[in-house]
Order: structure tokens, then C-alpha cells, then sequence
């Protein structure tokens, strides 16, 4: 059991390092992903502590549900910056108006 | 060690290891990929500590939703000929040592600290969890049930209206 959250530990950080150091918008998407599945790896450990209580696995999916919105708005306003800007570096990206 | 915990263990090196390989491909296409195994191999965790419809859901949504949203996205973003699809690292040393330093304190964290007992977690009894979900989805979660298919609706409506090109149009 410890050992899988160790795996949750790692997959957090790396989520973390990958939104920090990659030029890209979809990455830090992609590292936003892998945050939340650690948190739900989480969920799903500790759930299994009180057996015949379901609040950890009712939890994780609404997490997933609220990261599919996420990712589904994200991706959009990564589009249209693209489409604008013609870059998906979020630093280049530096104003709201023409 | 029983065949289930090698299963566990090799569930678990898929997943680190897909996870940190994201961080080493240079192709983003690639770290989608990558990001698909990670996925996988988490919904085969979710499956060994019982929580079956998670990871029905895990695949269902994940690999079949968002990594296809996330590999359209990859291809309407990227010339594919040009350089585009390669992306170069930023702030790597600062950043490394950031994550180096949470993931330390969260895994002695973990190691130190005792969150279960090791009783309640021998013995788990066979549960059916599909219809204990299925009926408390109906009973006590039911509030929340219909915020989130209210927060889909809108988030759909809301991704649709934001990457459609009407309102350019218009101008």
C-alpha cells in the first residue's frame, strides 16, 4: 500500500515539473492530467482502508468528470490562441487585446 | 509474494516509468502516447484495490475522451512538417529542484506516517461496489450528480462556442 503512494508522490511531482518546464500548452495540460490521477490514485488507495464505505471511489469520479471539463475548455482556449496568436507557447502568449 | 502483488508492482513501474518518460521526449505526440500507457496502467491499479467501475470509467473516459481531445488538439496546433511538434524545456534546473523537494517531503511523508491499519486492510470483504454505486449514485449522491451533469453541459457548450469560428465571422 505505502508503495502506491509513493507512485502517487512521483506522479504529482512530475506532473508539476512537466506544467513548469515544457514550452507547449498542451503539455502543461497534459502535466495537469497526470496531477489529478495522482490525486485520484490517492482516493482510491485510502478507500480501500473502510471497506463497504464508497466516498473515496464517489470522490475520484467526480475528479474525473471535473477533468474532462477542464481539459475539454483548455484544449478550446488552447485552439483559439493558436489560431490568433499562431504560437501554443504560453509565454509568447503575454496580451488579452489587439 | 502472491501473483496479485507482482501484478500491483508491474502496474506500478508502467506507470512511473511512463510518467517520468514524458518528461524526456522531445515529441509531443509521443508524451500523448505516453500519457495513454500511464493511464492504462493506473486503471490497472484501480482494478487490484477494488474499485472496478473507476477504472471502467478511467478507460472509458480517459483513454477513449480526453487523449483523443488532447491528440486533435496536438495536430491542430503542430505544422506536422515543421518544427512545431519538437518543444524545448525552460527553467529546468529551478523547477527540478522544486519537484525533487515536493516529492521528497510527500514520500517521507508517506513512509513516516501510518494512514490505515494493517487489520481492516487484510480482510476485505467481496463486495458487490457496482450496485452499492448504482444505488447511492440515486440516494445520497444525487446532488451532486446532476451539479456534475449540469457543469458537463455547460463546459460543453462552453468548448464549443469558444473553438468555433462564429463569432470571427460575425465581425
Amino acid at each position: 500500500m505505502e508503495h502506491t503512494l509513493i507512485l502517487s508522490a512521483i506522479l504529482f511531482s512530475t506532473g508539476l515539473l512537466t506544467i513548469i518546464i515544457k514550452r507547449n500548452a498542451i503539455m502543461v495540460l497534459m502535466g495537469i492530467e497526470l496531477m489529478l490521477n495522482a490525486a485520484n490514485l490517492n482516493l482510491i488507495v485510502f478507500n480501500r482502508n473502510s471497506p463497504g464505505v464508497l466516498s473515496g471511489q464517489f470522490f475520484s469520479l467526480f475528479v474525473i468528470v471535473v477533468a474532462v471539463c477542464e481539459a475539454a475548455v483548455g484544449l478550446a482556449i488552447v485552439l483559439r490562441v493558436y489560431q490568433y496568436y499562431q504560437t501554443a507557447v504560453p509565454n509568447e502568449v503575454n496580451e488579452l487585446k489587439e | 509474494m502472491s501473483i496479485l502483488s507482482i501484478t500491483l508492482y508491474g502496474f506500478e513501474a508502467l506507470a512511473g516509468l511512463s510518467a517520468v518518460g514524458i518528461l524526456f521526449v522531445k515529441n509531443v505526440f509521443h508524451a500523448a502516447l505516453l500519457l495513454i500507457v500511464c493511464l492504462l496502467a493506473l486503471a490497472g491499479i484501480f482494478v487490484l484495490y477494488n474499485a472496478e467501475f473507476i477504472a471502467v470509467t478511467q478507460i472509458l473516459i480517459y483513454a477513449g475522451g480526453v487523449l483523443v481531445l488532447i491528440i486533435f488538439g496536438v495536430m491542430l496546433t503542430s505544422r506536422i512538417t515543421g518544427r512545431q511538434l519538437f518543444i524545448e524545456n525552460q527553467y529546468v534546473f529551478g523547477a527540478s529542484f522544486i519537484s525533487l523537494f515536493l516529492a521528497t517531503l510527500l514520500i517521507m511523508l508517506f513512509s513516516e506516517q501510518k494512514f490505515y491499519q494493517e487489520a481492516s486492510t487484510a480482510e476485505v470483504p467481496p463486495h458487490n461496489s457496482i450496485n452499492q454505486i448504482g444505488i447511492s449514485m440515486m440516494s445520497d449522491y444525487a446532488l451532486v450528480f446532476e451539479v456534475s451533469g449540469i457543469l458537463l453541459l455547460a463546459a460543453l457548450l462552453g468548448a464549443a462556442v469558444t473553438a468555433s469560428s462564429f463569432n470571427i465571422k460575425k465581425q
